[in-house]
This record gives C-alpha cells, sequence and structure tokens, in this order.
C-alpha cells in the first residue's frame, strides 16, 4: 500500500516537474469550474452560416477560433522571450501595419473594392516581408544597440498605429471579396473555424524548425548565459535579431486573420491590447520571463487557457472593460508562483512532506 | 566585422524608413498626425514637423485671405478645429467649413489644426492680432481658454464654440453649438419603440464608458428598459467602439443560446463586428428580419448597408454645423442679439426602410 503511494507520489512530482503542468492545470480548473455552473459550455452545434456552407457553433469553438490568434502570437513570443529575457509590446501595432498593408494592396488605395486589385498571395507576402522590417527594427535595437526589449519595441508601440494609418491615407477600406473572408471565417464546406487551421500549420512549421535545425538549443544557450554561449562560438546578438524577424512573420499572420474578420480595419482599436495576452500566454506556459529554456507547446496550450478565461469571463457576462483585472489576477498568482523565493519554500515543503512518507 | 556593417546598414534603413515616413509628413499638411486616437503617438519630431506644418497651412491660407480682402467686404473668420484626420466625423466636419466659408458666401476664411490645446490656444492668438471678426473654436481641451477668450473681446473678435464646450464664462462667447448625445440616444429608442415589437429582447453594446456620446446614448435605453415590461437588456458590455469585442460579445450571447431580437451598437463599428458575428451563425438581420440592427455616426458604408436593408437604424452624429454658424454670424451682423447661448442641432436618424441613395451621399460621412 505505502508503495503504491510512492509511486502515485512519484508520478505526480513528475507531473509537476513538466513544464506543460501549469497551463494543463489551469485549463482543468477553468473546465471543471463550467462543467460545474454550466455543463452547457461544453455543447457543440452543427449549424449553417447566412451562405448556406456549414459551421459549428458553441464556446469551445469560439475558444478555438479566437484563441489561435494568440497561439500564433505565443510561438514567436516565446522565441523572443527566451533568447532576449525580454517581450516585444509592439505585436499589437504591428498588426495594424501588416493589416493596414494588406489592405492598401488588396483595395490599391481605394476606400472599397469589389476585386481584388493585388494578388491575395502578394498582398500577403509583402505583409510577411513589412512585418519582418519591423521586427527586424526590434530586433537590431534589442541585439545590436542592447536596449531592453520592452524599452526598444515602445517606439513601435507607440508609432505602430500612427504608421498603420498613414500607409491607407488614414481610409478605412473596405474589402467586398467574399473569399477574403475566409482566413478568419470558414472555408466554404469546413465547419472548423480557418484560423485553427492556420495556427496548426505555424505550430507544424515550428515543429519542423525545432527539430531539424538548432534553433531551440542556440536560443537556449543565449537565453541562459549570453557570454557563454558566445565562448562557444553562437553568434548571441543574431540569435536574438532572428526570434524578432520570426515574431514578425507570426504577426503578418495574425494581421491577415484580424482583417480578413471584418473585412476592414480600424486602426485605433484592431489588435488592442493583444500584446500583454501573448505574453501572458508566454508566462502560463511556464517559461521564464527572464529568457533562457522555453516549451512553446506549453505557450501555444497557455493561449488557449487566456482565450478560455475571456470566453468563461464573457459567458458570464463580467464587464468586458473588467476582463483585464482578472487577467491581472492570472498575471499575479504566475508571478508570484515563478519568484525563486516561492520556488525555494514550495520545494522544501515538497521535501518534508516526501521524508515524512518515507518515515 | 561583416555582421556589425550589416547591422549598422540595416538601421541605416531603419532610420532612413523613419526620416522618410515624416518628411511626408512635413510635406502633406493634410497627412500630418496621423494618429487616430492619441496625440502621444507622435514623438517629438514628428510634433515639431507637425507645427511646423500647420504654421505653413496657416500661413499660406493667410497670403490667400489677404488677397481676397481688397476684393470687397468680406467677413473674417478664423476656424480653429481638431486635426481632420482624428475621425470620420471631424472629417466631415472640417470639408463642410471649407466648402461653407467661402468668398461666394460672403467669407474670408482661415484655418488652423491641432489636436493640442496649446497649440489651438497659439494659433487664437494670432487670429486676434490678424484682427479677424470671427472667432470659430473647437477646443481640444476645455480648461485654459479665459485669458485668450478675454483677449479676443478686448479686441472686439467675437467667439463661437462649436462641437466641443469650454470651462470659460459664458460671457466670453456668442453661441456654442453642440450635439445632444442624449437626444440622439432617445432619438433612437423612440424609432425603435415605434417598431411594436411584442417583445424587445436588446444587445446593449456600449461605447467607451464614460464618454459623452456612450452616456448619452445608454441613458435613453437604461431609461426606457427600466420603465417598460416588455423590453429586456440580454446583455449590457462595453466593447470600447471596437468592432471585433462587439463580435465576440455577440457570439458569446448567440453560444449561451439566449433570444434576442435588437442589436442597439453605439457606434456604426460595433455594429458591424455584431453583424457579422450574426452572419457566421445564420441569423437573419434587417429589414423584416429576425433581428434590428441599430447603429450611431452615420458612416458612409453603414447608410449603404441601411439601403441594402441590412440594418435598420443609424442615428446621425450631426459633423455640419457650418450652417448654423452662419446664421448666428448673420444675426449679430444685422444687430439681433443671439437668442440661446448654447445651439443643440438637429440630429436625423434614418429608417432603413424611407431612406434613399440622397441621403446616403449627403449625411454619409
Amino acid at each position: 500500500m505505502a508503495n503504491k503511494n510512492k509511486s502515485i507520489g512519484a508520478f505526480f512530482s513528475g507531473l509537476v516537474k513538466q513544464q506543460i503542468f501549469i497551463p494543463l492545470v489551469a485549463l482543468l480548473l477553468l473546465a471543471l469550474f463550467n462543467l460545474i455552473m454550466d455543463p452547457s459550455f461544453f455543447k457543440i452545434t452543427l449549424g449553417y452560416n447566412s451562405v448556406g456552407d456549414p459551421v459549428l457553433n458553441g464556446y469551445l469553438i469560439t475558444i478555438l477560433d479566437y484563441g489561435s490568434e494568440l497561439a500564433i502570437l505565443a510561438i514567436g513570443m516565446t522565441l523572443v522571450t527566451a533568447a532576449s529575457g525580454g517581450q516585444d509590446i509592439s505585436v499589437g501595432a504591428t498588426i495594424a501595419i501588416a493589416g493596414s498593408v494588406i489592405l492598401r494592396l488588396l483595395c490599391g488605395g481605394q476606400t472599397t473594392t469589389d476585386t481584388y486589385q493585388t494578388p491575395l498571395i502578394v498582398a500577403f507576402l509583402v505583409a510577411v516581408i513589412v512585418s519582418m522590417i519591423f521586427g527586424a527594427f526590434n530586433g537590431a535595437l534589442v541585439a545590436y544597440f542592447r536596449i531592453q526589449p520592452m524599452i526598444a519595441t515602445l517606439i513601435l508601440f507607440t508609432a505602430g498605429r500612427s504608421i498603420a494609418a498613414w500607409i491607407n491615407n488614414n481610409q478605412l477600406p473596405i474589402v467586398n471579396v467574399e473569399s477574403f473572408g475566409y482566413f478568419g471565417g470558414y472555408i466554404p464546406g469546413v465547419p472548423i473555424p480557418t484560423p485553427f487551421f492556420i495556427a496548426l500549420i505555424c505550430v507544424v512549421i515550428i515543429a519542423l524548425v525545432l527539430k531539424f535545425t538548432n534553433l531551440r538549443l542556440y536560443t537556449q544557450a543565449v537565453g541562459i548565459n549570453e557570454s557563454s554561449s558566445r565562448l562557444n562560438g553562437l553568434n548571441p546578438e543574431f540569435i536574438k535579431f532572428i526570434s524578432f524577424v520570426i515574431l514578425g512573420v507570426c504577426v503578418a499572420v495574425v494581421g491577415l486573420i484580424k482583417v480578413s474578420r471584418l473585412s476592414t480595419i480600424n486602426y485605433s482599436v484592431v489588435a488592442k491590447d493583444i500584446e500583454m495576452d501573448a505574453i501572458l500566454a508566454v508566462a502560463l506556459g511556464g517559461n521564464a520571463l527572464s529568457g533562457g529554456k522555453f516549451n512553446i507547446w506549453a505557450s501555444i496550450l497557455g493561449a488557449y487557457v487566456i482565450q478560455f478565461l475571456t470566453t468563461t469571463l464573457y459567458k458570464f457576462k463580467v464587464q468586458s472593460d473588467a476582463l483585464p483585472a482578472y487577467k491581472a489576477v492570472v498575471v499575479i498568482i504566475l508571478v508570484v508562483l515563478s519568484a525563486p523565493i516561492v520556488r525555494e519554500k514550495l520545494a522544501s515543503l515538497g521535501k518534508k512532506m516526501k521524508t515524512k512518507e518515507v518515515a | 566585422m561583416k555582421k556589425k556593417v550589416l547591422a549598422s546598414l540595416l538601421t541605416v534603413a531603419m532610420a532612413a524608413t523613419m526620416v522618410v515616413g515624416c518628411g511626408s509628413k512635413a510635406d502633406a499638411p493634410a497627412d500630418a498626425p496621423a494618429a487616430t486616437d492619441d496625440a502621444a503617438a507622435t514623438d517629438d519630431a514628428a510634433a515639431t514637423d507637425d507645427a511646423a506644418a500647420t504654421d505653413d497651412a496657416a500661413a499660406t491660407d493667410d497670403a490667400a485671405a489677404s488677397d481676397d480682402a481688397a476684393s470687397g467686404d468680406l467677413i473674417k473668420v478664423g476656424i480653429i478645429n481638431n486635426d481632420p484626420n482624428e475621425s470620420g466625423y471631424r472629417t466631415a466636419n472640417d470639408k463642410d467649413m471649407k466648402e461653407f466659408f467661402t468668398a461666394e458666401n460672403g467669407y474670408e476664411a482661415s484655418f488652423a489644426y491641432s489636436l493640442k490645446n496649446d497649440e489651438q490656444i497659439t494659433a487664437a492668438q494670432k487670429f486676434i492680432q490678424d484682427g479677424v471678426d470671427y472667432l470659430l473654436l473647437s477646443a481640444a481641451d476645455t480648461a485654459g481658454w479665459d485669458s485668450v477668450l478675454q483677449d479676443a473681446q478686448d479686441a472686439g473678435v467675437r467667439v463661437i464654440l462649436f462641437d466641443r464646450t469650454i470651462d470659460a464664462s459664458e460671457d466670453l462667447y456668442e453661441a456654442s453649438i453642440v450635439s445632444d448625445m442624449a437626444k440622439e440616444g432617445q432619438t433612437a429608442v423612440d424609432w425603435l419603440a415605434g417598431q411594436g415589437l411584442d417583445e424587445y429582447n436588446v444587445i446593449h453594446i456600449q461605447g467607451v464608458m464614460g464618454s459623452a456620446a456612450q452616456k448619452g446614448r445608454s441613458g435613453a435605453l437604461d431609461e426606457k428598459v427600466a420603465a417598460e415590461s416588455n423590453w429586456n437588456i440580454v446583455t449590457q458590455q462595453t466593447a470600447e467602439w471596437n468592432a471585433e469585442k462587439a463580435q465576440q460579445i455577440v457570439q458569446s450571447v448567440i453560444d449561451s443560446g439566449e433570444k434576442f431580437n435588437v442589436i442597439y451598437a453605439e457606434n456604426d463599428d460595433m455594429a458591424k463586428g455584431a453583424v457579422a458575428a450574426l452572419d457566421k451563425a445564420n441569423i437573419s438581420h434587417g429589414v423584416g428580419k429576425d433581428v434590428i440592427v441599430m447603429g450611431f455616426d452615420c458612416n458612409k458604408w453603414a447608410l449603404e448597408e441601411l439601403l441594402a436593408g441590412n440594418w435598420n437604424y443609424d442615428g446621425q452624429c450631426n459633423p455640419f454645423q457650418a450652417a448654423y454658424i452662419d446664421g448666428i454670424i448673420k444675426t449679430i451682423e444685422s444687430g439681433e442679439t443671439v437668442a440661446e447661448k448654447v445651439v443643440v442641432m438637429d440630429e436625423k436618424g434614418f429608417d432603413a426602410s424611407t431612406i434613399t441613395q440622397e441621403d446616403v451621399d449627403t449625411y454619409g460621412i
């Protein structure tokens, strides 16, 4: 009996040590809360949208839909955090820029269009390049000029939305092409929201990159100790720089989803405060915000957990301007839990319990 | 070494783009402060550019104006407005002013734009020195205007406020022309009540809490819901003028399976977001459909939605103030006194079943 207890204890302590444990527990807690309060939260129904295509409806689908944007950003944000030990707070503003570029090209400078003035793929690729350039700008400031990431990205955080408005001469272009709505909505005949598939593609790509390149090893090495990684022949500046460029690509993808949702853009509010959610996803994934080791899967799960939280709060009709306060509570708990002094205390507590068990 | 060169090249390129950005801003004053919501977004360099640009614009206008002055008895007006790029509302407002205060209508107008109060005050002082007859003012901030308006009064310059009120003695200005947001809300709610539904289950999407537009537009609906037993609020949430948030709020109600038949969104953007959520769930909306969609501000694209029957109602926030100002100036010029200090503009509400293409062209902003 005692033996069995011990093995269960070992299993749990092993699980607790896993980084993905934190978002998993958060997810389970939220799911449990909803199950008790109102099981209909988990109901999914198959319906048809106004064009007659089959779509799935329900809270879980909404989470899958909106959480996917966040998951894509979490990929880039995790790399930036791991490499530079800081966060990019300009992603919301850069999303506005990327979206603005896409609309500018699709509308060809007009305020509204019924046909693509530029092929969609070209518009998207240009947006990717533009956001990579802005990512490179942030990356250069952080890596080569050694400016604190949060300060460096503050530049675009403040200026980005103005630049986005300037790209379109402050017009709010509208794209009246049905296929443009697919990216933020549904592809005809597929009842699952497209953003989920886009996120899936991004996840597969980053998985392949992490498997077949040394990106993970190099990023962690730079994040843990920059000088020793340099002594080992790495180029820490370039690793940091490239992490911001990768985030730039993620931002462009999210920009496409965002403008596709409404076929238009509002520079001052599009993707507002999304950087905070993205950073929170990284933190919730148990990644050290001061850089070093990272687990990208935990961040992605963290992103969906945050959307789970948001959707739950919406369901219970919490005033939407109070949402940040609830998220702040989560942040406080995470920050306190990850503080070294608390960890030490917890570890010593665990040891005490173990010794008791043995006794 | 090679990488250092690359790095510095990149930074130079970045810096160059920034400079190009600012440069073209200076070239085109109309585009200068591209900031849609926050003046803080423009860094110091850009701000100097803006100021310079505004001065230039004012200078050119003045030059043109002095040419005209020789040609007859024109009424000289100095117009101080917020940046036309602030919003669609402001763009329409500025266009209306420019089109109305022309030599043909007997005016000689100079314009100055800024989102900053101190720059506006400087412009006002300049206009007073130039000896304008009327100073038309849409103040960026309510405070700090007393002394400059006193100067104006001493110099015999009459002041008319439009769109924004200020915290100064009423004696310092002739009239103030404003929108009555509460009345806008009341007009909309009266229209809704006139639809004669058996039951009103309203999704109420609010603007930024505490803003004048939100308070006015929410007030009327709140009162009605409290007074009538068949009016219910399904959800009342702020989407902070944000279409995406509105979409999520409506999505949440749809997911919960609650019944609703009215969407009361306090601006057009949020109504658009709400409609996107309805379309996804195949809930019909518009004239003679399941859900009534209401918006505010009369953006052109929104009125087109009305014309197509996809939305039901759009309330106006009237940016066309020039004619009202003209009326007041004419009254003063003829030696009479202005009856009311505060002039509330007529604001329409458009019904999708009666709106015409002409309305869209005239009132769309």
